[in-house]
């Protein structure tokens, strides 16, 4: 089978080309593997993975056109030719090897972190397994930026949108009953772009390796801050 | 060009559950603390745990820290350390509180409660019936950890150094550590980080192994960097097969599915651990299960057309529990084999998993090395946590659910340890060039351009030598041939040379430093499995089938210098209660 790659490297390309490489299919073999087997070829190709199991989140890459991770996707269900490229408006490092300060710094910014103000109990902080349900399908994101490079409003607004990754690490908290930070998360929301700049185009739940709802989670934010201003 | 240093109270090499929690107890402390993780710290390996974290909350089943400490000590086959044990199972209590108010999202039962299930190992009042000690959040606990103690500490504003990789500890004269060279991976450029104070929390090197349940990233770097300074590595032989990687493929399935209630069959469809352990069945330590399953696959009643692996049935439990407590296990099924687990069973054999050995350490995870008093001297300066290190709380087996609590409690005991230390050692201490020139020699020592062997090739051949000579089942022939290949293995490392000599994230030459640390700990496995003339716990020796508490019950240590053993003693006495006598493992 041939795939193709994106290559570029700032020491010695003046441009990004597309360079082809011959790999030996095997059954069940996935993405990573493939590329993996073109490392073995020329051991200057670089991207980065780690796990293998689509849990650490490293291996996030555009494969013909859309957003997938590299370890689970099979290669027995891509179009050919199989197109490689690093992941949409980061700039690149090298090959497939985006730089993603933005998207970790977007993350930072949301306070990602359970924010308790009432003295804390000898044992846990009860929570019920209903109110425990509510965090399901948000808990479980990866940080791959599958999402993120995918939505248009990050591509023009990095800085400012804080996309729907961070918007998704947001709700987690806003929707977990042990979190008392409810004001301010919301208020510091505020303004046309942190939030707003959402306009529900929807490439973030079209592309999440782990099936999240980032589109929902912002929905939720923005119905609770309704309910709240009212 | 004189290479930049950077001056910090402590640098944590490492960012894990083990690195993370020492550095939010550190950064809370408002001391300046490093964390330096060759990959991003939410990718680091703890984020693939799946199953569990043991602390004895009695939330499901009565419990008590001293049972837990008992199912340890057995598990251990003896071997573990009953201080460091005793301390770990007491803490294991508060610890696990202090996660859930740190934000871990646990599963809860109807009371608010954390979940607990049930895991191998575990049992109420010394050895009766099945607890159920394992707290979760669903199949998913490393994760949600991990990414609580990230999250934590972006509000502890720690210093993180994100894509550096640490070539070598720097070390002076009088044997004290005073940091670390690293490469900054996007830029190929070093920079000298001095610390008063150092903590190992690298993890495993299960990547030494062909087919293991771990990450690209686990190839004991940290191991490696202590052997390198000098520092033994202890129990190495202790390494640990979980019973349940996807066969042929490795990807884990959590021990968690058997503590919801799976089971094993052999290819004649037969309940095979009826006959193991009769009375604990699947839920016996895992060096008693991966034993069982491959005598199974040896003696003809292996599964699938090659007889090759045995199988894991949870179809009976029905999908409402599958589907909702083994998530992620449905979404491994589902992608590498194309099955629904609550419809069709799971080919499972026994895969390269943990490493029960590591970087000596007593219980406030300070390193402990052989030198003129004794053979627990304090290493100024250095820690160690997590699996890269050997408390030892798991001694020959570790318990699953065991591995969490261990980064937690020792990371966070590192975390206190190195308060006080820096309140003592306030100033750093001098740092001369030619204390920096061994890591900077390691790091040179792929410059060198021509024709040679490519890393890839001689990592895949350790890693098949390693598979082939230090497997489930051992033997003094089996091992002695695989410590010659090995150390001509070693020979040929010499001979590798990198093509890409480029600076910009190169990963070639990275793998090449990992590969010299695959074969450094390689050899401190394979050497210490040859010497040890027993069987005990995961080390099964075919020629000494037999544990042998006269001879044997005793630490192995490890030096690269001149790849020679030596020995400690086990530490029998617990800090408060009664020692646990060795005596016959049965389950």
């Amino acid at each position: 089978m041939q795939i193709t790659v994106y290559r570029y490297h700032p020491e010695q390309d003046n441009k990004p080309r597309m360079q082809t490489y011959e790999v030996e299919e095997q059954p069940g073999m996935m993405l990573r593997e493939a590329l993996l087997a073109i490392k073995a070829q020329d051991e200057t190709f670089a991207f980065r993975h780690s796990c293998g199991e689509g849990v650490c989140g490293s291996d996030a890459i555009n494969v013909n056109g859309g957003n997938k991770l590299a370890c689970i996707t099979p290669v027995s269900e891509l179009k050919r030719p199989i197109q490689v490229r690093p992941l949409p408006g980061r700039p690149v490092i090298r090959d497939l090897v985006v730089d993603m300060t933005q998207f970790y710094e977007q993350y930072r910014n949301v306070q990602p972190y359970l924010i308790r103000k009432e003295p804390l109990p000898e044992q846990e902080i009860r929570q019920s397994p209903e109110d425990r349900d509510k965090l399901d399908g948000l808990y479980e994101c990866i940080m791959c930026g599958a999402c993120s490079t995918a939505c248009p409003s990050f591509w023009w607004n990095p800085e400012k949108f804080h996309g729907p990754q961070a918007l998704l690490a947001s709700w987690r908290f806003l929707a977990d009953s042990r979190d008392q930070a409810t004001e301010e998360r919301l208020d510091a929301l505020e303004g046309p772009y942190k939030l707003f700049r959402c306009h529900t185009i929807m490439n973030c739940v079209e592309v999440c390796p782990k099936g999240l709802n980032p589109t929902r989670a912002i929905g939720k934010i923005k119905d609770l801050m309704l309910e709240k201003s009212i | 060009m004189p290479i930049p240093h950077r001056k910090f109270d402590a640098l944590i090499i490492g960012a894990g559950g083990a690195g993370l929690n020492a550095a939010l107890r550190l950064a809370s402390a408002d001391l300046r603390v490093a964390v330096v993780s060759k990959v991003f710290p939410t990718r680091s390996h703890t984020v693939a745990a799946q199953g569990g974290v043991n602390a004895a909350l009695a939330n499901v089943l009565p419990d008590d820290w001293h049972w837990h400490m008992f199912d340890t000590v057995k598990g251990s086959d003896y071997l573990g350390d009953q201080d460091a044990i005793e301390y770990m199972c007491r803490e294991a209590i508060p610890t696990v509180y202090e996660l859930e108010h740190a934000g871990v999202p646990f599963s809860r039962i109807d009371d608010g409660r954390i979940y607990q299930r049930a895991f191998g190992g575990q049992s109420q009042n010394f050895g009766g019936d099945q607890a159920a000690r394992t707290c979760a959040a669903a199949d998913r606990t490393g994760h949600a950890i991990l990414h609580t103690l990230y999250q934590q500490n972006v509000r502890a504003r720690t210093h993180f150094f994100d894509e550096y990789f640490a070539i070598d500890l720097i070390r002076d004269e009088e044997g004290a550590i005073l940091g670390a060279l690293v490469l900054e991976i996007e830029t190929g450029e070093t920079l000298i980080i001095e610390a008063k104070a150092t903590l190992l929390a690298t993890g495993g090197h299960g990547q030494v192994f062909r087919t293991t349940t771990n990450a690209f990233i686990n190839t004991g770097d940290g191991m490696a960097m202590a052997l390198r300074a000098g520092v033994p590595l202890m129990d190495m032989e202790f390494y640990q097969f979980h019973p349940t990687g996807v066969a042929g493929k490795g990807m884990l399935i959590t021990e968690g599915a058997r503590g919801e209630g799976g089971y094993l069959i052999n290819g004649d469809g037969e309940r095979f651990m009826e006959r193991y352990a009769p009375r604990a069945l699947d839920l016996a330590s895992r060096d008693v299960v991966a034993r069982s399953m491959v005598t199974e696959i040896r003696e003809g009643r292996g599964a699938g057309p090659d007889k090759d692996h045995v199988m894991l049935r949870l179809d009976h439990l029905g999908a409402d529990v599958v589907h909702r407590r083994l998530p992620g296990i449905t979404d491994i099924c589902r992608v590498f084999l194309g099955i629904d687990p609550a419809e069709q069973p799971i080919p499972v054999f026994p895969t390269a998993h943990y490493a029960m050995g590591g970087i000596p350490t007593d219980r406030y995870a300070r390193v402990v090395a052989p030198a003129r008093h004794g053979p627990e001297e304090i290493v100024p300066g250095l820690y160690a946590a997590g699996e890269c290190a050997c408390v030892s709380v798991h001694g020959a087996n570790r318990l699953g659910g065991n591995s969490l609590l261990d980064i937690l409690v020792f990371g966070r005991a590192a975390g206190t340890d190195i308060l006080d230390y820096v309140a003592e050692n306030p100033n750093h201490r001098p740092m001369r060039e030619a204390d920096i020139e061994p890591a900077l020699t390691r790091l040179g020592r792929w410059d060198r351009t021509g024709e040679g062997e490519s890393v890839a090739a001689v990592k895949a051949d350790l890693r098949k030598l390693m598979e082939d000579h230090c497997g489930v089942f051992r033997d003094d022939a089996t091992m002695a041939e695989g410590v010659e290949k090995l150390k001509a293995l070693r020979e040929r490392v010499e001979h590798v040379r990198l093509k890409d000599q480029s600076r910009t994230f190169n990963t070639a030459r990275i793998e090449a430093l990992e590969l010299d640390n695959l074969v450094d700990v390689g050899m401190a496995t394979l050497m210490s499995a040859y010497h040890r003339q027993e069987s005990r716990g995961a080390h099964s020796r075919v020629d000494y089938p037999e544990r042998d508490d006269e001879q044997w019950m005793k630490h192995s240590l490890y030096a690269r210098d001149g790849d020679s053993m030596d020995y400690k003693p086990v530490r029998t006495k617990p800090l408060t209660v009664e020692s646990f006598p060795p005596k016959a493992r049965v389950y």
